[in-house]
């Protein structure tokens, strides 16, 4: 037989424990188009999935990948697409029906470099505005950003669950080097992994019984094949998802419940791993800019210098709250991303003028941070 | 005594009423897929109804008391083999338009039919986008005016059958909305086959498409239908010009072929 935990250490490829967090989470669907940096996660998927009474599809293209992933969802089945940039540009409408019709799946891109073809093996955290506003309308979205390939298993998980309990697309914003990146990977045992599951409406529940269960933020969900006759649209619809495309009421009232069901619930997604007591100086990173991080906080203590760091964990929904507290604790944050500083601008306006914000790339997009540069930026802010 | 329309039952409470145009073809096309539905004694909870975007996509969406997916413009078939991929038990048919399934959608078409994947496709086509009011489409005929060809349509119509057959369906029938009794049968047959059936019914818009080329009414639009359309079973016995301007319906294709979930599943038996 074979296994759907691999419970054990691994040496691991991150896109590879990424997909076998997936599996552990659940997920029995796999719709995907190949592409790099991600097509590892794909490969794993087609090889595993059937193992566990799943399936993989390799579908035409991304959009019909995402459409597929959705379709399987509404079955009740966990589902997953994983791709970069280009595939997500193609995904963004779909996207768009999955907050919609409140359809929980996960997204992986695993980001690669520059707007349009760009270069297909090396990371840029380019795509972290897209995550959150790619498809139009006015909408909230989860993204996770995973710094190690131990990172891709958990937040895997993490994300699944996140997408179950709030009915939403989350994405995992994972790039190249970490995707790639082959590192230890620790899988626990299966009954130390805490699994969400999806709130599925009681067969045969009459229409007064479900009018009350809506009345939740994140409604149960009339998976299909259960006799709920369930109507799916992405048209502006009320709790029965009767359409209604003429008045601003409905538009208004839909809208709202869209967003408000993950702002009202913002502190229950919002993941940080901040170490911050005491330093002056604190360092913003997310993904595999933390890694450069890890690396700058060690010299510097050598040198009894104590700078603090906050990662983001989870990027979307953003952590203002948290942020607006760090400013007035500290004098000064330095925001380390691999791009022209995506998430700058909502750190400037979360710190609201009570600590300095500086912005530091890494010195050749499409790399990791040197530790030096990062020091000497400190050592310059310090004094 | 009240009068019930035979069909009523599989009409999603308080949904009684169409979107549609008076004259459009839609009413028909519901009608032999419910029908088909009756017939064969099958339960509307066995099925998912997948739709696209365009005015044939309000024809399960929301009227059939069933699940019911209306998803995104051009990739219903898409989103359906999610679904039947997902859960094989459920039988999921998919009813757009040709706009939808063949213009935006058509790279999911053909690839649903390569798969053969068991999935039923009905396509309504009306030879125009009707919704958006009346531009030309994949299917409208050449030379024919239309808002966006103003001078005529320079570009020749797909031929949906023979699309379906070379991409791979195991199932492919034409029809018009006047063949409606052709058409319920057909659609029971498609329910039934293992593999992608698609069926393409040729169908009115008497607003965009009759008032606009002058085509006429619905009632003259279905004459016409009845008068140019000849039987696939008859087409030996006609000269190359007594063809010309005829539109050939009937079955194109029944055959054998593995299905896409049969297969994964034996797949998945062999590699325990």
């Amino acid at each position: 037989m074979f296994k759907r935990v691999l419970t054990g250490l691994h040496f691991m490829q991150g896109d590879v424990a990424c997909a076998e967090g997936a599996i552990v989470a659940g997920c029995r669907f796999f719709a995907g188009y190949p592409i790099t940096p991600a097509s590892e996660i794909a490969e794993r998927m087609a090889r595993r999935l059937p193992e566990v009474g799943g399936t993989y599809a390799q579908m035409e293209d991304e959009i019909g990948s995402i459409a597929a992933v959705i379709g399987a969802s509404w079955t009740g089945t966990k589902a997953m697409t994983a791709t970069s940039g280009p595939g997500i540009s193609l995904m963004m409408e779909n996207i768009g029906y999955a907050i919609a019709t409140e359809t929980p799946c996960v997204i992986v891109n695993v980001q690669r470099g520059a707007p349009s073809t760009g270069t297909p093996s090396l990371p840029l955290q380019g795509d972290v505005l897209q995550a959150r506003r790619g498809s139009h309308g006015e909408y909230e979205v989860i993204a996770l950003a995973p710094s190690s390939p131990q990172e891709m298993f958990d937040l895997s998980i993490e994300a699944f669950n996140l997408a179950e309990r709030f009915r939403i697309p989350v994405f995992i914003l994972a790039d190249a080097f970490v995707g790639h990146m082959r590192e230890e990977v620790l899988i626990p045992e299966e009954s130390k992994i805490k699994i969400v599951e999806r709130k599925i409406p009681a067969s045969g529940m009459n229409l007064s019984e479900y009018k009350s269960s809506l009345d939740e933020d994140i409604a149960p969900m009339p998976i299909f094949g259960r006799g709920f006759k369930s109507h799916v649209t992405a048209s502006t619809h009320n709790s029965y998802g009767k359409r209604n495309v003429t008045d601003p009421e409905a538009l208004d009232y839909y809208i709202k419940c869209l967003n408000n069901k993950i702002r009202k619930h913002k502190e229950e997604i919002i993941s940080v791993d901040s170490d911050v007591d005491g330093s002056e100086v604190v360092l913003i990173s997310y993904g595999t800019t933390y890694r450069a991080v890890r690396e700058v906080r060690k010299r510097l203590r050598e040198e009894k210098i104590n700078v603090g760091s906050f990662r983001l964990i989870s990027i979307w929904p953003f952590p203002e709250k948290r942020i607006e507290d760090l400013a007035r604790k500290v004098k000064t944050i330095i925001v380390l991303e691999n791009n022209l500083g995506q998430i700058v601008p909502y750190v400037e306006a979360a710190a609201k003028g009570e600590a300095e914000v500086v912005f530091l790339p890494p010195h050749l997009l499409g790399t990791l941070h040197n530790p030096d540069a990062v020091v000497k930026k400190v050592k310059e802010v310090i004094q | 005594m009240k009068m019930v329309h035979p069909l009523e039952k599989y009409v999603r409470p308080g949904f009684l009423f169409t979107t549609s145009c008076s004259g459009c073809g839609n009413g028909i096309i519901a009608q032999s897929a419910l029908r088909a539905i009756d017939e064969l004694k099958m339960n509307m909870d066995d099925f998912v109804f997948v739709s696209g975007i365009g005015c044939a996509a309000w024809i399960p969406s929301p009227f059939f008391n069933a699940d019911v997916l209306h998803t995104t413009h051009g990739r219903p078939i898409a989103f359906a083999t999610g679904v039947k991929l997902s859960n094989p038990k459920l039988k999921v048919m998919v009813i757009s338009g040709d706009g939808d399934l063949m213009a935006i959608g058509g790279n999911h078409f053909i690839h649903a039919a390569r798969r053969n994947i068991d999935l039923t496709v009905v396509c309504a086509n009306n030879g125009i986008y009707g919704m958006t009011g009346g531009q030309v489409g994949p299917t409208t005929p050449f030379g024919l005016k239309t808002t966006t060809t103003p001078y005529g349509n320079l570009e020749k119509p797909f031929d949906l059958p023979k699309l379906a057959e070379a991409a791979g369906a195991v199932y492919v029938a034409r029809w018009t909305t006047y063949h409606a009794r052709q058409l319920t049968k057909s659609i029971k047959k498609a329910i039934q086959k293992r593999g992608f059936s698609f069926i393409e019914v040729i169908s009115q818009c008497p607003v965009y498409f009759g008032r606009r080329t002058e085509a006429g009414d619905a009632v003259t639009m279905m004459q016409g239908y009845k008068k140019n359309s000849v039987n696939i079973k008859k087409l030996e016995k006609l000269k190359e010009d007594e063809l010309k301007g005829k539109v050939v319906v009937g079955e194109f294709v029944d055959r054998e072929e593995p299905e896409l979930c049969e297969e994964i599943a034996k797949m998945r038996q062999r590699i325990r």
